[in-house]
């Protein structure tokens, strides 16, 4: 967009928009753009869902109680692959309308269910805490005003909309929640659980029931939301008895009838699958995979698939070895979905490093830090510029290549072979090991060592770096001996290598 | 219809009313089932529910310190404490100096009420003080009916401050409507009849003998005491008619007010001119709705004592008794009142009335104690008025206020926010619409309903998801602390008890298991086992200083409680 605009003789020129151009214009950046969340709630055991094919002999050792054939597995490339359930999933990879973002998490990783979701809602590190939520941030910085004057005839739909009857804390702005929250597009009482037993024939159900129906009549965005769902009378069809594909089917409806909306966000529950893992898989990850490409067909049929990106995510992924239960515990890094007709299709990072004969204390590390995700779809996707950027994330985050016609993700791929990260040596070491790395172009780099558990051991690099190779030291003299991880992260190549501490 | 509508009043309805009446509200009273039970005392379970529900109706919003202080009571002992006289509290000061610094005007911190009047802008800030003040008596309530029956006077005999225009005069009836707050209500029609400032507003004080002014005498008969009946004639409403309005005027000539005095007063003119001729000295002959009484005329400051046959003539009819019951009624129980409960419950109530010489106290606690009130049918019918919402709120969750010692600009402030949102819901304290006081107690048949309108229902919603937020009203003034809301409950590490306590102390009505399942899910993130809040609370609850942890049961605490008030339509019935 290029829009000259005279303000008492200064011309500005929205090729790079500023916050003063926003504040005179009074408007946000336009687009067209949809981001769906889908949130698997209770700690998604990524090892089962996405398959590295080439750890088969260490998930064999590991969790062999609730590992699916090997030959059952839907095979995306030659080392990944999906679980047998999601047959859905797989064909939208086949038509390159997925990717999946491998070992994604937060160093440190918290394995209470709480912290760790309110961490990925607010996108907060892993030792702070925050009354915000992420897409609350970014809602905010570009409707500053909310709620006051809104809706108007600029925005006069919600900025964002959760399916459900409670706001997604990832939706909390700094003073309100940014978004509304719907059970049915056409029924707005916001009963919890969108049903309520009718009020008693007595005085006080006489008045509960009226107070229901003014409710329901009065809801801000009543009207909008109403007229652009009848304007889809036909979809494509979703599966039956499936929770998320009718929240998508909605979400659908509402993107085809033409309301700006943004955001939704979606959940599904049942993912903290401590016993019964084997048919509870197969029941999550086919309604999952179901209900996903049900609404990327929907999309398509109604028009609207240039539009829409979406991203699956849960507080963490479970434990490497499975527990007596036949189930899993609570985890850490995890891989997450994609997809959309725009995203570049494909496996962003490696498969995870198993241990060939993990114990109970080993964990997924990570590799991908999950704040990079909500980057790249705020920057390459939004469009959010890079001061905003820092305003909703606190940091500086890399980007990864997940978006169509960004212009990091194609300068990535023009030199990727040249980025490098060496082998430690000595290995095993004590107290102290050196490592080579090579940064191709001008990048924010991040050196990281991590136990085998996923904290944070030593941060050795973080900043922006110039081509050349480096060499990198840790000191492991105050650690004590055990397997150790090094991970490099720049906006365009990430890896991880495995160490040994031996005292 | 049993309770005939005020003509005058239902004329009144302002232009543009029916776009803020909800299409929903009420075009006939509900025909809902009713109690059959009576006057005779409640003799059934006195639990929590009982005791919540007695607590309710009786302050603004229950405290869960209040629960407690009755929680080893009888019904008989709790009724006791909530009839107990209270202290009259210390008048409203100048908190408004910094704003309004006009000479001669008492200092900061001073009280202004027996100050002089000295202009516009300062009777303004008093008045606005007078309001804050008036507001944190109720917030800062005791567990006594006073507060509840202070603004009922209001509401009964309602005066607006803006008509007045001399705060030190609505002060000044302020406290007199406080001091009888359960007192004798004969005794407060006389007071009422000759207070300074209702002289002004209903222009008793100009009301002479020459120039015979109606209005004051007019509601006297037709608002504050034995009500119009049928219209039987032109002219005749039954209780009384047009004459007697004359008549009643003429008793009345000869009073005015003083605003020079310390404090503003009102006297019978003849006091202090002997040769006064403003009160009308002949007699005044009444219709048969008064069994023809005949006043006698007086002259010279004898004149003065004609007031007492009046009220003495107009207590003397049956109907006045019924008429204040039916008010007390509408303000405690519900505004249906059907052929049962006005023969079970309101004659039997006037007939205690009229045995105690007009009494308040005794029929009060005869009603409080009843099996009429207590039955089930009449438990959270009521919808909550803007003051038990906004006060309500505050006392609910103990929020604690700015004390005085932090500053008065910032208590007046933060009193005067809580007064002006529930002045947007159209309850302005102070100032009533009119005369009649507020259209819910007497509009029917919408009643109650007219608290909710598509404009008031999210100003209520604003409010409570404000306060519930971590700032609060203006960094924390006043806000809801989750984490010590919950930590009041017996058991807040049990997400199922937890819970069912909060809807059972915040609702007047029980509600539904799916309704529980739902806010539970909140707690629980959505996450399947219950142990997972369990664990958030005990690791909260080992180290309060830990800061994740703490975090942890808030977050989750806090969309709860919020859902409870702005989503759940049963937050707004008491």
């Amino acid at each position: 967009m290029v829009l000259p605009a005279m303000f008492s003789g200064f011309t500005l020129t929205a090729y790079s928009r500023t916050r003063l151009m926003e504040s005179l214009l009074n408007t946000a950046v336009q687009t067209d753009r949809v981001l769906v969340l889908i949130q698997l709630n209770g700690g998604n055991d990524g090892l089962n869902m996405v398959i590295p094919i080439d750890q088969y002999s260490a998930l064999s050792n590991a969790r062999s109680n609730i590992l699916a054939a090997e030959a059952s597995v839907l095979k995306l490339t030659a080392k990944t692959g999906l679980h047998s359930a999601m047959t859905g999933m797989a064909d939208m990879y086949a038509k390159g309308k997925l990717a999946v973002v491998q070992n994604v998490g937060y160093p440190n990783q918290n394995f209470s269910h709480f912290r760790s979701t309110d961490i990925w809602l607010t996108a907060s590190d892993y030792n702070q805490t925050l009354s915000t939520g992420w897409v609350g941030r970014y809602l905010n910085e570009e409707y500053p005003n909310f709620p006051t004057g809104y809706p108007s005839t600029a925005n006069p739909d919600p900025l964002a909309i959760q399916i459900g009857s409670i706001l997604s804390p990832a939706l909390q702005g700094p003073v309100l929640g940014m978004g509304m929250a719907i059970t049915s597009p056409t029924s707005f009482y916001q009963f919890l659980n969108g049903t309520v037993d009718p009020a008693p024939n007595t005085p006080a159900g006489h008045e509960l029931t009226f107070i229901r129906e003014v409710a329901q009549q009065t809801q801000l965005y009543a009207t909008t939301v109403k007229t652009a769902a009848a304007k889809i009378t036909t979809q494509n069809p979703y599966p039956a008895s499936n929770a998320l594909a009718a929240q998508l089917k909605i979400v659908a409806q509402l993107i085809a009838g033409g309301l700006k909306t943004r955001l939704y966000v979606t959940n599904l529950g049942g993912f903290d699958t401590h016993d019964n893992e084997i048919a509870r898989s197969q029941a999550l990850l086919s309604t999952l995979s179901d209900a996903i490409k049900a609404f990327q067909d929907d999309l398509a049929y109604l028009g609207v698939e240039d539009r829409v990106v979406g991203m699956t995510f849960s507080e963490f992924g479970r434990r490497i070895k499975s527990n007596g239960n036949g189930g899993t515990d609570h985890g850490a890094a995890a891989p997450l979905f994609v997809f959309g007709k725009k995203i570049n299709p494909g496996v962003v990072g490696a498969n995870p490093v198993l241990p060939a004969s993990a114990t109970v204390n080993d964990n997924v590390a990570m590799e991908i830090d999950f704040r990079s995700v909500y980057a790249t779809i705020l920057k390459d996707w939004f469009n959010v510029p890079n001061t905003e950027l820092s305003a909703v994330l606190l940091s500086t985050f890399a980007t990864l290549p997940l978006i169509q016609g960004a212009t990091e993700a194609s300068d990535a791929q023009t030199a990727p072979a040249a980025f490098s990260l060496s082998q430690n040596y000595p290995n095993p070491f004590n107290p102290a090991t050196q490592f080579q790395f090579t940064i191709a172009s001008l990048q924010f780099v991040s050196i990281q060592v991590f136990d085998a558990v996923g904290r944070v051991v030593a941060t050795l690099v973080s900043e922006t770096m110039s081509p050349g190779t480096y060499t990198a030291t840790w000191n492991g003299a105050n650690a004590p001996s055990g397997v150790y991880y090094y991970r490099l992260e720049t906006g365009s190549y990430r890896e991880v290598k495995k160490m040994v501490l031996q005292k | 219809m049993l309770f005939a509508l005020p003509s005058a009043i239902s004329s009144l309805s302002a232009p543009g009313t029916e776009d803020t009446i909800n299409p929903y509200a009420n075009r006939s009273l509900p025909s809902t089932p009713r109690s059959a039970a009576g006057l005779e005392p409640y003799t059934g379970t006195w639990g929590t529910d009982e005791r919540l529900y007695l607590l309710r109706r009786t302050l603004f919003g229950v405290k869960r310190s209040d629960l407690a202080a009755v929680a080893q009571l009888s019904l008989a002992d709790s009724l006791t404490l909530l009839f107990t006289p209270g202290i009259a509290p210390d008048p409203p000061v100048n908190n408004y100096s910094a704003s309004s610094a006009s000479a001669g005007d008492v200092p900061a911190g001073a009280a202004w009420v027996n100050a002089p009047y000295l202009d516009g802008t300062t009777d303004y800030y008093r008045t606005i003080s007078l309001k804050a003040w008036w507001t944190g008596l109720m917030i800062d309530q005791s567990i006594s009916l006073r507060e509840k029956m202070t603004l009922f006077w209001h509401n009964h005999f309602a005066t607006e401050t803006n008509i007045v225009g001399d705060a030190r005069y609505e002060y000044k009836h302020h406290a007199l409507l406080r001091q009888y707050a359960f007192g004798n209500f004969r005794d407060l029609v006389k007071q009422i009849t000759i207070d300074p400032n209702v002289l002004r507003y209903l222009n008793g004080n100009v009301n002479t003998k020459t120039s015979p002014n109606e209005n004051y005498g007019r509601e006297l008969l037709e608002l504050f005491t034995i009500g119009k009946g049928a219209v039987r004639a032109p002219g005749d409403y039954t209780n009384y008619t047009e004459d007697d309005v004359k008549a009643a005027a003429r008793v009345l000539t000869g009073w005015r007010d003083d605003s020079t005095t310390t404090p503003v007063s009102s006297y019978f003119d003849a006091d202090r001119t002997p040769t006064s001729t403003r009160h009308d000295p002949t007699n005044k002959q009444f219709s048969a709705s008064f069994n023809n009484t005949v006043i006698t005329g007086r002259t010279g400051a004898n004149g003065r004592l004609e007031i007492d046959d009046l009220i003495a003539m107009i207590f003397a009819q049956s109907e006045t008794a019924k008429y204040i019951c039916r008010k007390l009624y509408r303000w405690f129980v519900y505004y249906v009142i059907d052929a049962a409960a006005e023969s079970n419950v309101i004659a039997p109530m006037a007939a205690l009335l009229a045995a105690n010489n007009f009494e308040i106290a005794p029929v009060l606690k005869a009603l409080l104690s009843s099996a009429h009130f207590f039955d089930p049918m009449n438990r959270g019918c009521m919808i909550k008025n803007p003051i038990d919402v906004t006060v309500g709120l505050c006392r609910q969750f103990s929020c604690i206020l700015p004390a005085a010692a932090a500053g008065l600009a910032t208590r007046y402030s933060t009193l005067d926010y809580v007064r002006t949102q529930a002045a947007t819901m159209n309850m302005n304290i102070g100032d009533p619409p009119d005369v009649a006081g507020w259209a819910a107690y007497w509009l029917s048949p919408q009643y109650y309903e007219l608290w909710i309108n598509s404009d008031t229902l999210p100003k209520r919603y604003v409010y409570t998801d404000l306060l519930i937020s971590t700032n609060g009203y203006s960094s924390k003034k006043i806000v809801i602390d989750p984490l010590a809301f919950a930590d009041s409950f017996a058991n807040p590490s049990d997400p199922n008890l937890l819970v069912a306590d909060m809807a059972q102390f915040l609702y007047a009505v029980p509600i539904a298991d799916n309704q529980k399942a739902a806010l539970k899910a909140i707690l629980l993130s959505n996450q399947a086992s219950d142990t997972y809040w369990t664990d958030a609370w005990l690791l909260y609850k080992k180290d309060v200083t830990n800061t994740a942890n703490k975090n942890s049961v808030f977050v989750r605490l806090q969309p709860m409680i919020k859902y409870m008030m702005s989503s759940m339509a049963e937050y707004q019935l008491s």
